[in-house]
């Protein structure tokens, strides 16, 4: 990736097209935080290229300065792994939805992860389908009521992390719309990330299911709810740290901090090969109802997809030279009639 | 090989069929047979059939696999069609194929294989030799796996691997019979299994084997040659429908100086071309094998947008899978290949028979006004060029492009003059690299001749844009919902496909150009059609015949060449489809000759139904 000697100006990274979200919608936010880091992310901006499927979020791409597609509802995990390999020098990033990336889209999300094509993909994830007016989302809580869940909905929700750790994606995170620099830090570990990162950001839609993360908003709640979990660190959270997470046999347990002995209290590990504890951190919470992890759950090393598809193009040159036509159309045997 | 009692009587063509167990090797023996006569210099056409089962289960009807070749001294453009020999290796075979075999054919059975186990498998309530339904063929019993067992008795191999030798037997004897020389199977045999010795020598022992027991039996000592074609002076390759498209894919990709990405998912019987295209990344080929069919075509829309000649292949249901992202880079307006082998349907139908069921689809099988230009390979021979002209439009025109192949094509083989590369047109792209007004780039501001908008590639500074399945604004690419722009540019799509009529070879006219009817095709009918209208005007019938590579837009002479017609035959292996968009686009009362049975026209069943027809 060829960096630049001079960052842009916010303002740069912005397309001169309107910005048609509604007001008060927590996809402003997440606009702002992206091109304020884009504009200094050290990267030319026509190599950055935005994908995205259909939803609120997807309309992003319009919006920056870059290039973009708007592509088609779930497939933009697809549309991006053909951009990366047809060209490894881009730096390509996905926003995305909770029924984008995790209903329709399900299928691809989990392929790209595993393959870890290099990709970022932010799924903004408000628990709703907003673009459509308001039904029940696949990571909506059971029990919802909305237009196509008048009883409430009968499904059990998909946990993203959960879901995204167990496709063994190699950079997993959590963030919140309403934390800039949670998000900021968070995409400055994504982006030199080698492969696919994938990025759920809780983001309120005040139309269609307002306050959906006031557990982690609300200023009287947050203190408490809040995980944060960085690595290196001892995990404690609420009032003056009072709670912390301990791993019992293998599963992750939240404790009162003083009912244990300070070495018990789980240190967090990123870079943790195995994701079994990664995994048991992303059930600690199953929506943002209660104490809930945020951060960066995992960033391990793995070849990402787009490299191996180049490496094996560039072995096959070393081995067999430059294709050439002429052999090509004579490789199964030829003979001449005079 | 100087035999005493041996005759050679010289016949100008030949058409066997071997049909065994799908677990017999058919397909390699046929393969095999074929690959030497190209070598002679015979010119041939190909027709494999196996069942969708990959081991249906062992001496059932359905367990079935056939290999039927013709050779010839003349140029032909079939693979025959009723068999004048018929190699059965076991009673099932004999039951699917019996009733297709010539009079007085000549019908090579292998006899151990007739126990009354498989002749009941088989569905025969007595032994089919014994019966009398053979009297009329020329039957010879070959007892090909006691002789393999023999034969291969000096090797240590178990039982099973042993009998698996038992193709080579048939091999050696049709090698005999139609003094064909084995050396190349046998070079072939070492080649193969040049890590497992012991089988390639078993391999080539019961070839040899077979080969003699055709000098020592008398009965096999009157033999047939047919002798070298006299097809147009050049260097020949022997190549199958998917081989030949998926070079041609990678030569349009050199031709435009662009890198190709190949999005598939498996499906029979496209899955040859992943396969193919996989081998060559030293072309900068990419291969992307994807979750599913919408991934794969959602990748080449990626691929696309970032400069790749990008291509999707699949076959029937897979095109219904892809319709939407299809529509996606018809909007964008961004140049992708999508390439449908054809089988039998609908839905899953009869994976891996041919059928020409999917023009309509193609046409209009997308949501919203969304025409997009058509191409269709007409043989095994001309898919490589069918490939490279769909992809010369895409990539001019900034659309995607449907290119239709079938099971026949896909998997018959042909004699195929290899073409001089140097010759091949260089492809032009859109590729901008600079802005196009004063003011900045505009993404859709059109070429004033083609309609097509500048493909300004990722990683090119100044140029950068967003583009999407939303309506866009003619001009600026931005996101509009203006009901005047919408009509202009739903119109412009359409015309812009409709311009290429003016860009591509005209409709060209073969046979007796005086007749009072045309017989007008599409697609791997071409070698029945064509050979049917041969030996109509041979007999004195006044008929001549057209056939459309390019059905969307047709040739712009079309029209023209229909209106010397009284009579328009359009032959299909569908119920009608080319007919219909014929009858529209053309108003002419024209009439279909189709069939839907998984098997192609035989080049007699048309001759005998276009004359019917003419004779009414």
């Amino acid at each position: 990736m060829s960096k630049v000697p001079v960052s842009y100006k916010r303002t740069d990274m912005q397309s001169d097209q309107e910005v048609k979200w509604c007001p008060g919608c927590g996809d402003y936010t997440l606009l702002a935080s992206v091109q304020n880091f884009m504009a200094e992310m050290g990267i030319s901006k026509e190599k950055i290229v935005f994908v995205s499927g259909i939803g609120c979020a997807a309309r992003f791409p319009y919006y920056m300065n870059t290039y973009g597609v708007h592509s088609i509802h779930g497939r933009a995990p697809a549309v991006a792994t053909g951009v990366s390999v047809a060209n490894p020098d881009l730096s390509v990033w996905i926003v995305s939805g909770d029924g984008d990336s995790l209903s329709i889209g399900g299928n691809h999300l989990i392929h790209a992860l595993r393959k870890n094509v290099n990709i970022k993909i932010l799924m903004f994830n408000n628990q709703i389908y907003g673009l459509t007016k308001g039904q029940y989302s696949p990571t909506s809580e059971e029990g919802k009521k909305t237009k196509s869940s008048p009883f409430g909905s009968v499904e059990m929700p998909l946990n993203p992390m959960s879901l995204a750790l167990g496709a063994e994606a190699t950079f997993v995170a959590r963030s919140i719309d309403m934390d800039r620099d949670l998000t900021a830090n968070i995409l400055e570990e994504a982006k030199n990330h080698k492969g696919s990162a994938f990025v759920e950001i809780y983001q309120n839609c005040n139309v269609f299911n307002d306050k959906a993360f006031e557990q982690l908003t609300n200023k009287e709640t947050k203190v408490a709810n809040k995980i944060n979990l960085v690595h290196g660190e001892k995990t404690v959270f609420g009032e003056d740290g009072h709670k912390a997470v301990v791993i019992r046999n293998g599963v992750a347990q939240i404790v009162d901090t003083k009912d244990v002995d300070e070495s018990e209290i789980y240190v967090h590990n990123i870079h943790e090969e195995n994701p079994s504890i990664a995994f048991s951190l992303s059930r600690l919470s199953h929506g943002p109802y209660g104490p809930t992890p945020l951060g960066v759950f995992r960033k391990v090393q793995r070849d990402s997809f787009t490299e191996e598809v180049h490496g094996q193009i560039d072995m096959a040159k070393e081995q067999k030279g430059e294709g050439e036509l002429d052999k090509l159309i004579r490789s199964l045997g030829t003979w001449d009639v005079s | 090989m100087a035999i005493e009692n041996k005759t050679v009587e010289s016949i100008p063509a030949i058409t066997i069929r071997f049909a065994g167990d799908s677990g017999d090797g058919m397909q390699l023996v046929g393969t095999r047979f074929t690959d030497t006569s190209a070598i002679f210099g015979n010119d041939l056409a190909t027709l494999p059939a196996f069942p969708a089962e990959i081991r249906a289960p062992q001496g059932t009807i359905a367990g079935v696999s056939s290999f039927q070749v013709q050779i010839a001294d003349f140029d032909i453009l079939t693979p025959g069609d009723n068999p004048d020999v018929l190699v059965a290796m076991n009673p099932a075979a004999l039951k699917a194929h019996l009733h297709d075999l010539a009079p007085n054919g000549m019908l090579i059975l292998n006899e151990d294989a007739f126990d009354e186990k498989n002749i009941t498998k088989a569905g025969y309530k007595v032994d089919p030799r014994e019966s009398g339904e053979l009297d009329g063929y020329r039957v010879f019993g070959v007892p090909m796996e006691k002789l393999t067992k023999e034969a291969l008795e000096e090797f240590d191999l178990p039982g099973r691997a042993v009998l698996r030798s038992k193709n080579m037997i048939a091999l050696g004897l049709i090698s005999w019979t139609f003094n064909r020389p084995i050396e190349d199977t046998e070079n072939w045999i070492n080649a193969k299994f040049s890590k497992l010795p012991e089988i390639a020598k078993a391999n080539v022992k019961a070839l040899k084997t077979g080969y003699n027991f055709g000098i020592t039996v008398e009965a096999f000592h009157h033999t047939y040659i047919v002798e070298k074609a006299s097809l147009p002076p050049g260097e020949y390759t022997n190549i199958n429908g998917n081989i030949g498209l998926s070079w041609g894919l990678i030569a349009a990709a050199e031709k435009a100086d662009l890198g190709l990405f190949y999005g598939s998912y498996p499906i029979t019987p496209a899955s040859d071309i992943l396969h193919e295209l996989s081998k060559h990344k030293n072309f900068n080929v990419i291969t992307f094998q994807a979750e599913d069919e919408i991934a794969a075509a959602a990748a080449s829309v990626g691929a696309s947008f970032t400069g790749k000649l990008a291509v999707t292949g699949t076959s029937g249901p897979g095109l219904a899978l892809k319709s939407e992202t299809i529509s996606l880079a018809l909007s964008a307006e961004l140049p992708l290949v999508v390439v449908n082998v054809q089988r039998g349907g609908p839905s899953t139908g009869l994976p891996t028979k041919p059928e020409q069921s999917d023009l309509l689809f193609a046409m209009y099988g997308r949501h919203g006004e969304s025409p997009l230009p058509v191409v269709a390979a007409k043989s095994p021979s001309h898919a490589f060029f069918a490939a490279y002209e769909a992809a010369r439009i895409a990539l001019k025109y900034m659309t995607p492009v449907i290119l239709l192949s079938d099971n026949y094509v896909a998997t018959g083989s042909e004699p195929w003059q290899l073409p001089d590369t140097e010759t091949l047109n260089k492809l032009d792209t859109n590729i901008i690299t600079k802005l196009n007004t004063e003011d900045g780039f505009l993404p859709f501001l059109r070429n004033v001749d083609t309609f097509a908008r500048p493909w300004a590639l990722p990683g090119t500074p100044g140029l950068e844009y967003r583009v999407g399945g939303l309506e866009k604004e003619e001009g600026t690419g931005n996101v509009s919902y203006d009901s005047a722009n919408h009509q202009y540019m739903t119109d412009m799509r359409a015309w812009k496909v409709s311009n290429i009529a003016n860009d591509i070879d005209k409709l060209e006219l073969h046979g007796d150009e005086s007749a009072d009817t045309l017989v007008l095709g599409w697609g791997s009918t071409y070698g029945g059609i064509t050979q049917a209208v041969n030996r109509l005007n041979e007999k004195g019938v006044k008929v001549a015949s057209a056939h459309f590579v390019h059905l969307n837009p047709f040739p712009d002479n079309t029209q023209e060449l229909l209106s010397k017609f009284k009579q328009i035959i359009i032959p299909e292996l569908n119920t009608g489809q080319l007919l219909k968009l014929v009858r529209e686009a053309f108003l002419v009362d024209a009439r279909g000759i189709n069939k839907v049975a998984g098997e192609p026209f035989t080049a007699q069943e048309l001759t005998d139904k276009i004359e019917e027809i003419i004779n009414e």
